[in-house]
């Protein structure tokens, strides 16, 4: 056992207004600079729709993520040798045409046009060439609630899995919000796609990295991602990608997509998962069984003996605490609301989904069919195919989705029951049987759900700069290095008698 | 950690193996991690500084700007408003993308940084000059020369802006507006800006400015169409709704026509996360809109049919929850706080039977102060007639018994009979409209009525409402006449009616009625329904929304925590509103101001009257006196009988009709009046409503601030470039075709470019700074002091400056402090002390509602009734103008205050007030008018004088307050703000952390202990009257002009529908296949109106502009592919855009999202190879004459509070592809 500590992230879909808040904030902070135009390490896509970049769940195309072969994991796209014949050129890379060209506009007309024959205009024009376009042809979030409907939704690679389960017609029009940031994986093939090993996976909190001085601007991270969530900066040759502000996280704080989401339905938390097991959890053979493996690498936080082990491994107790309240471990681990995203990728996610839950399809009008409690609807007749949410969030087992949804479904009628009333009747009910939960539990979700106080959304310890021991060197010296050389300082320090 | 590293040999560490773990598949890798740093420093800050933005958006979002370097570099949303309590979700954070784009607009190329003017003025301005002239008289010789004024005015829109110096520019907007005082007189001068609560004092430097001036001042709230009229007709309330965290509070949500997610972005999650509390949501919308994501079950009912819905769910509930079974909760409910039980006429014509109007006790006794005005209902315990206090006349009355105490006199309790059924003296058959077809009907249904005789001895047949209702929504009660055999009976308004209307399943009808009503009975009301844009921007808006609020009343759900309407479209609460009208409008140093119904305004000033279409066609079977009449000859006798305000008045100088009074003899203000009146009514001047196109009546000057009038709100917005600015436009028709009005003059040729001077100000570079002769350079919101404030929550919080304002721009408050400075300079020499005739209409919440008795109308001009100002036509008064010291008093704080001041009728006292007013601003220690008073010179002072001088940032003005309506209610209200007397905010205060606004009678939510705020709880808990006329909740409307139109109860008025061209017109000469389609502007979600499209983030997140979504199946039949270019177009104007394909939106409808501003993108039409028009160039107004009835109680003009709405959804719309794109560069 080889303990480790993961900041992680839950997004509850059911509470995403769609807002693209989230992209904005984050978009100011990080890429908002020549070079990263058409970057969002934060993005949300419209589902189902081909999302951003275009088409990136397929997988045969862009060949990210790994897969098994012969029972061994491999890199979907070839090992070194491949990698080293298509140095130079590389197919499985999405080109401009998959992200977007991003566009301005000729602001500058409005204010200083001449007098002319006719009223001003800003004409679009491409942020990568200057040229004028006559309009842009995509974007990042071009197809946001369903535009160009059934010529664009069925580019969705589930979609295309699954056409009898959906159907492009205004009766049966169902759509939700997918927001996406780096996975921050516990088996990321990113890494392990850099010829330069410039991407790393940091020790303390699991975030994982491209380190800039050591990207040589290969680019095959950014197809070995089966996320498509590292990108290519045309302005310094290198890759960046979503580094879950550490920053901010290091600080206590947040990340920015966090701190901003309006529909608050991002949760932060430090999982504890044993190291030495991720590579088995990975190679599982059915695709189906990855979820449960994947699980199987968490640690319970509360059990003394994993308590010790944590400590033994330089975990401190202010994190292992923090382990204990962790939203994520509560809804990914204890509570099983929230899925991986595509585990068959195989690289084993560190950002995980609630399925949401949709309206009835109109067509049922038979009052019993309509619901549970004559009130809440039954999951069985809500319009998001299931089908669909699986292919999203459990490699295509219904099963898993319909659990979620039951349980979801259990605490809104409880809840309705215990401020309305109904609630003793509750309590014998098939659904909460079927839903295999308990009143404590139901009003724990409930609370972190639906109160969701911020403290509670995010418990997140200061990084561990323990660790580093010129700590009093720094603490004057912090960005100031190049004018307070070390040399002059008195021996005591760590660093000058060699402790290191 | 080491200091000094190789490159190189760095670079090659990653060749040295790291330790493997994880069954050596995992490297611990060795290796340094400096490059962390750079992110590191990235999000390195020097400064963080709270502000908002002061956008058009009811968000009022608290912000954190990040400040690097001396740079604005981005903003995340602030996450400490005080806490809504240990078991409810918090307000944090509130903010969206738009909101967080922001920071793009400090340093981008769209900036206004300096003032600009247009070429073609400055030139012809430079050569007066230069020929020696002052500006006073360099302004008349370029405006009065028609050569000349045209030269720059034909250049509107066009390009050709110069930069221009600060005091230059101020000098010819003084200049301008001097010429126009003297010439026209000083209502010519007119501004427009909404919203004051999203940057308070703001809004205020312009329209303190233009009180002092004698300026007319535009309404916005009724013009944006958000204004619902239902609101003032049932509640005598402008819009009071819950913040949106008492949406956890209800137990069921219907979301109705607004998009809470994407257009109340911030506060979504409260009714998001209310679900997981065990709310049920139901959604109605006729497009999957993004609130049906967290919808349990979707209606989607077809665009405009919502009433039919709502009716048809109010014959459910009547029938299930009253008739079937009676609901404890509920009848005790209507018979507190609605006007069910109270008593109606019958009015038997030889013809028929109808509903008239209600009835007094002066119909039966002489015995009551104000009888006129207390209504009457019927005992069911004693059997007899009974005054219920809290009706109009007990307000004024003088007495202290302005309450919903049901008691007598001897203090035994009144027991309400609702209905007649088990007592009547006879069934009358009622004849009542049915306006669902096309030409509309009516049928006839048995109704128990009771004889009374009155006090004349006449027998009089009455009613009660509940007995009307009932009727009139066909739920039967084994009374003879047309009324449907049940549900599925499809005559109205029975859920199977309602499918052929709406096309909503009937059985979804039935079981969501249930269970809204049923919910309500076990919850005592936490029933909700949240209404917005997408029922509320209609013809026909009152009458939905009174179809709906039957729902929330009906239910006892209005004045519940967690119950009733929530209207959601441009709603916004300036909470501390008392001291913030004295500011704003200058009450400190002159009353009233010039308050103007936009609607009416830009109806007149944009000639768009000359442009009608016949209306009301449905409704012309049910007869009537006036719903033929052309709005435009109503608007006309709305005025002269005091409803409307009306400005300019007269075409005459109002200045010099005082003098030429004085001429006449006139001395004393009653004896110029007289002598006005007696003018008047010998139609020796004329009313300027009745001449709109007569030069003398033209709006001179024209400011527009914070505001994109001409890129946005301009509805008509091709009639806007044509008649008023005089700029290119696209108007595909002309007044030959349409429908004239008579009394008001339309002869000849609409003028074109009516304004003198258009000025914006702005910081950034709008279709209104386009067509404008000035733009002055705005501070942004970041750059500022101000306050903003919400109806979305109880919060009042601040802009403060992050950076100071660069280049050239200036604060909105300086800006008009520099111009009111030269304006005094100027007025020294060119304008004395003057004094001029101001009119006003009869208002709410004064004397004035109750000028005109029974709701009778009376024309003075016809000889029905003598002209008296102040009861049958407009108050009359002269003021003095006092031109040279405008500065001076705009910039101290005026000794009116110590008089006393107050809002809705509520009084604080002000000798105190003032003193505290010294102290908190200081004391003006500048020269003349105003030294020694409270000093008003910067922003920041105007702040700490409006959060002085309001209850709800000062705690002692709201005991105050609530002692003021003590007297007049003799209800104890002392314990609403108890505990909070000794708080009193500052700008440092709300700087720290947002602050909870203190309760206060000028609004009717109780906020204590952490409780929500939820409208008319004080009605319901205090039991204080409504401001209506039987002082309860309204379903019956009795004014006859109301009856007239056959609205006097709720019902179902379908959409207006006139084809895109009126039959004889010639239309468009075809060219390709085209689709006509109903055509919607709901809100958008990448921009606030036109504010942050125009920011890269937000363009790119989606489409860029202009964009029209459309069903794709519609689109497929015009031979249209996804992004494709099309035109839209009309009689009204030309759009050229690119269509957006989807299946979410049904056949027959198109949106355009709201405001996209036409700056960016757009090529020109195909039409006729002009640049496309904005959204609102396919529109154009219609004023419904119900919203112009004045004089009567909640039926009373109030600024922003009553009048006709500048609705635009009842468009039809011609879609084809544009088949080359034109830039139309030079």
């Amino acid at each position: 056992m080889r303990i480790k500590a993961q900041v992680a992230m839950v997004m509850h879909l059911d509470k995403c207004i769609g807002c693209h808040t989230c992209s904005v904030t984050c978009k100011n902070t990080w890429t908002n600079r020549p070079g990263t135009e058409y970057m969002w390490f934060n993005n949300v896509e419209t589902r189902p729709g081909p999302g951003y970049p275009k088409q990136w769940e397929d997988t045969n195309r862009f060949k990210g993520g790994w897969e098994l072969k012969n029972g061994k994991l491999k890199l979907k796209a070839g090992g070194p040798i491949t990698k080293l014949a298509n140095i130079f050129y590389n197919p499985d890379m999405a080109s401009m045409d998959d992200y977007y060209e991003p566009w301005t506009y000729d602001y500058d007309n409005l204010i200083h046009s001449p007098k002319s024959e006719n009223i001003p205009v800003a004409r679009p024009k491409s942020m990568i060439t200057g040229k004028y376009i006559d309009k842009p042809e995509w974007g990042s979030n071009w197809d946001d609630d369903l535009a160009g409907g059934s010529e664009i939704v069925p580019l969705d690679p589930n979609v295309q899995e699954l056409q009898e389960h959906i159907s492009m017609e205004y009766e049966k029009t169902f759509m939700m919000y997918l927001p996406r940031i780096c996975e921050h994986c516990l088996n990321p093939s990113c890494v392990a796609s850099c010829p330069s090993g410039a991407l790393y996976k940091r020790d303390e909190d699991g975030i994982v990295l491209v380190d800039q001085d050591a990207c040589r601007g290969w680019r095959f991270c950014t197809s070995g991602c089966p996320y498509h969530k590292v990108y290519y900066n045309w302005n310094t040759h290198k890759a960046e990608k979503c580094n879950f502000c550490y920053p901010r996280t290091e600080a206590g704080l947040p990340t920015i997509c966090s701190e901003t989401c309006v529909g608050r339905i991002r949760y932060i938390g430090v999982v504890l998962y044993d190291a030495d097991k991720v590579k088995d959890a990975a190679s599982v053979e059915d695709p189906q069984d990855l979820y449960e493996a994947q699980l199987g690498c968490f640690l319970d936080p509360f059990d003394p003996e994993i308590q010790k082990k944590a400590r033994e491994a330089g975990i401190n107790d202010a994190w292992i605490e923090s382990a204990q309240e962790s939203p994520v471990y509560k809804m990914a681990i204890k509570w099983k609301i929230a899925l991986p995203l595509h585990p068959e990728y195989r690289t084993m996610p560190m950002v995980w989904y609630v399925p949401p839950l949709s309206p009835i399809m109109n067509h049922i009008t038979n009052e019993e069919e309509l619901s549970t409690d004559g009130y809440i609807p039954a999951v069985d007749q809500m319009r998001i195919p299931m089908e669909y949410l699986a292919s999203l969030l459990s490699a295509g087992d219904t099963e898993v989705i319909r659990n979620v949804l039951l349980k979801l479904t259990a605490m809104r009628v409880y809840m309705r029951g215990k401020t309305v009333g109904g609630i003793d009747e509750f309590r014998q009910s098939e659904l909460v049987r079927e839903a295999n939960t308990s009143p404590q539990e139901i009003e724990d979700m409930a609370r972190l759900l639906g109160v969701a106080k911020y403290n509670e959304r995010f418990v997140i310890p200061t990084g561990r700069r323990e660790m580093d021991d010129d700590l009093d060197y720094q603490q004057g010296a912090c960005s100031l290095e190049n004018i307070a050389p070390r040399e002059g300082a008195a021996a005591t320090f760590a660093y000058e008698r060699g402790m290191r | 950690m080491v200091r000094k590293k190789n490159k190189l040999l760095e670079s090659l560490k990653h060749l040295k193996e790291g330790k493997r773990i994880n069954d050596g598949w995992t490297e611990e890798s060795p290796r340094t991690r400096d490059s962390e740093d750079i992110y590191r420093r990235r999000w390195q800050h020097d400064n963080v500084v709270r502000s908002t933005h002061g956008v058009n958006c009811t968000g009022s979002c608290s912000w954190n700007i990040y400040v690097k370097d001396g740079i604005i570099t981005s903003e995340i949303q602030a996450t400490d408003y005080p806490t809504t309590g240990d078991d409810f979700p918090e307000y944090e954070p509130r903010g969206c993308p738009r909101g967080a784009s922001f920071s793009w607009y400090t340093y981008s190329p769209i900036r206004v940084k300096y003032p600009y003017i247009r070429g073609d003025l400055y030139e012809l301005w430079k050569a007066e000059r230069e020929e020696g002239y002052d500006p006073v008289a360099a302004w008349e010789n370029i405006a009065s020369d028609p050569i000349k004024r045209d030269k720059f005015v034909k250049a509107r829109g066009k390009g050709g802006f110069v930069r221009a110096d600060w005091r230059e520019v101020c000098e010819i907007i003084a200049s301008a507006s001097i010429y126009t005082i003297k010439e026209y007189g000083p209502d010519r001068i007119v501004g427009f800006s909404p919203i004051p609560a999203m940057s308070m004092v703001s809004y205020a430097a312009g329209t303190r400015f233009l009180s002092l001036v004698g300026g007319t001042i535009l309404s916005f709230y009724d013009w944006y169409a958000d204004l619902p009229p239902a609101s003032p007709q049932v509640w005598g309330e402008q819009t009071d709704v819950p913040e949106s965290a008492d949406w956890y509070n209800t137990k069921y949500f219907i979301i109705w026509g607004t998009n809470l997610p994407q257009t109340r972005t911030p506060d979504a999650h409260f009714m998001v996360e209310a679900r997981y509390n065990g709310t049920k949501v139901v959604g109605v919308s006729p497009d999957y809109a993004e609130y049906e994501k967290f919808a349990d079950i979707w209606l989607p009912a077809r665009a405009g049919t919502d009433g039919a819905l709502a009716m048809a769910m109010t014959h459910v509930i009547l029938k299930e929850f009253y008739v079937k079974q009676e609901t404890p909760y509920f009848i005790d409910y209507v018979k507190r706080f609605t006007d069910l039980p109270f008593l109606v006429t019958l009015d038997e014509s030889e013809t028929d039977c109808r509903s008239d109007r209600f009835l007094r006790t002066s119909d039966i006794d002489d015995k009551h102060e104000l009888g006129e005005w207390k209504t009457v209902v019927w005992d069911a315990s004693t059997n007899q007639l009974e005054v219920p206090n809290g009706t109009q006349g007990f307000r004024w009355d003088g007495d202290s018994k302005w309450n919903l105490d049901l008691e007598k006199e001897d203090g035994t309790e009144i027991n309400p009979a609702l209905s007649f059924i088990n007592q009547s003296d006879e069934t009358a058959m009622v004849t009542f409209p049915n306006f669902a077809d096309t030409n509309g009907g009516t049928v006839e249904r048995g109704v128990p009525v009771k004889y009374i005789h009155d006090k004349q001895g006449n027998v009089l047949k009455v009613t009660t409402v509940y007995d009307l209702m009932m009727a009139h929504t066909g739920v039967g009660r084994d009374l003879p006449g047309d009324y449907p055999l049940d549900y599925d009976d499809p005559k109205p308004f029975t859920p199977a009616w309602q499918e052929g209307i709406t096309g909503v399943n009937k059985n979804h009808v039935i079981k969501i009625a249930k269970e809204f009503a049923d919910n309500a009975a076990r919850t005592n009301g936490k029933s909700m329904i949240a209404m917005g844009g997408g029922t509320n921007h209609w013809y026909h808006s009152d009458q939905i929304y009174r179809a709906i609020l039957n729902l929330v009343l009906l239910t006892g759900s209005q004045g519940v925590n967690g119950g009733g309407w929530a209207h959601y479209v441009g709603q916004e609460k300036v909470r501390p509103l008392e001291g913030w009208q004295q500011v704003a409008f200058a009450g400190d140093w002159i009353k009233p101001p010039r308050h103007q119904n936009g609607t009416s305004f830009f109806y007149f000033a944009t000639d768009q009257f000359r442009y009608e279409a016949y209306i009301n066609e449905e409704q012309s079977s049910w007869g009537g006196k006036y719903n033929t009449m052309h709005p435009a000859d109503l608007n006309a006798l709305s005025v002269r009988l005091g409803w409307l305000p009306s400005f300019p008045q007269f075409s005459q100088n109002s200045i010099d009709m005082v003098k030429e009074s004085r001429q006449r003899g006139a001395d004393s203000e009653q004896e110029i009046i007289d002598d006005v009146v007696e003018q008047i009514k010998d139609e020796k001047v004329d009313w300027a409503i009745e001449n709109p196109d007569d030069p003398r009546n033209f709006p001179r000057v024209f400011f527009n601030w914070r505001s994109n009038l001409l890129g946005d709100s301009g509805k008509g917005h091709e009639y806007f470039a044509k008649h008023l600015i005089g700029g290119e436009d696209q108007i595909l028709t002309d007044t030959e075709n349409s429908w004239q009005p008579e009394t008001v003059n339309a002869e000849g040729e609409a003028p074109t470019g009516k304004v003198d001077l258009l000025v914006s100000i702005d910081f950034r570079m709008t279709s209104s700074g386009l067509f404008s002769d000035i733009v002055l350079p705005a501070a942004t919101w970041y750059e500022k002091f101000d306050i903003s404030s919400t109806d979305m929550h109880p919060f009042v919080h601040p802009f403060n400056a992050a950076i100071s304002p660069p280049w050239q721009s200036k604060s909105d408050w300086n800006t008009f402090r520099e111009i009111a400075k030269v304006f005094s300079e100027l007025a020294e020499e060119h304008l004395p002390d003057s004094e001029e005739l101001m009119m006003t209409p009869l208002g709410h919440d004064s004397i004035g509602e109750i000028a005109q008795p029974l709701g009778k109308v009376k024309d003075w001009r016809k000889g029905e009734v003598e002209a008296i100002p102040g009861k049958t036509m407009p108050n009359f008064q002269i003021v003095n103008r006092d031109y040279a010291n405008v500065y001076k008093k705009m910039t101290t704080v005026g000794p009116e205050i110590k008089k006393g001041y107050g809002a809705k009728g509520v009084k604080i006292k002000g000798e105190k007030v003032y003193e505290e007013l010294g102290s908190r601003l200081g004391i003006s220690k500048r020269e003349g008018v105003g030294k020694g008073n409270p000093d008003l010179y910067s922003d920041k002072q105007a702040i700490e004088a409006i959060l002085l001088m309001s209850g709800a940032t000062n705690g002692k003005r709201a005991v105050e307050g609530w002692k003021s309506l003590e007297e007049k209610t003799g209800q104890d209200l002392s314990d609403i703000a108890q505990g909070r007397e000794e708080e009193s905010f500052t700008l440092d205060d709300l700087t720290a952390q947002p602050q909870h606004a203190i309760s206060t009678p000028v609004w009717s939510g109780l906020e204590k202990d952490n409780r929500r705020y939820s409208p008319f709880t004080v009605n319901t808990e205090y039991k204080l009257p409504w401001h209506t006329l039987t002082g309860r909740q309204s379903f019956y409307l009795d004014h006859e002009m109301m009856l007239d139109f056959g609205e006097g109860l709720p019902l179902y008025l379908p959409p207006l529908s006139h084809g895109p061209f009126l039959q004889d017109e010639k239309g468009v000469e075809r060219n390709g296949e085209s689709i006509t389609v109903r055509y919607l502007t709901p809100h958008q979600k990448w921009g606030i109106h036109t504010m942050f499209t125009d920011t890269t983030a937000m363009s790119n997140l989606f489409r860029g502009w202009q964009t029209v979504w459309m069903n794709e199946k519609d689109g497929a039949s015009i031979g249209l592919k996804d992004n494709d270019w099309i035109e839209v177009y009309n009689r009204n104007g030309v759009i050229s855009a690119r269509v957006v394909l989807t299946y979410r939106i049904p056949k027959g409808l198109a949106y355009m999202y709201h405001a996209q501003d036409r700056t960016l993108g757009v090529p020109g039409t195909a039409i006729n190879k002009k640049r496309g028009g904005t959204h609102n160039s396919v529109t154009r107004i219609t004023l419904k004459p119900t919203h112009m009835i004045g004089g009567y109680s909640q039926l009373s003009y109030g600024f922003n509070y009553y009048g006709p709405t500048g609705h635009q959804r009842d468009t039809i719309a011609v879609i084809r592809k544009l088949k080359e794109v034109d830039w139309l560069e030079n």
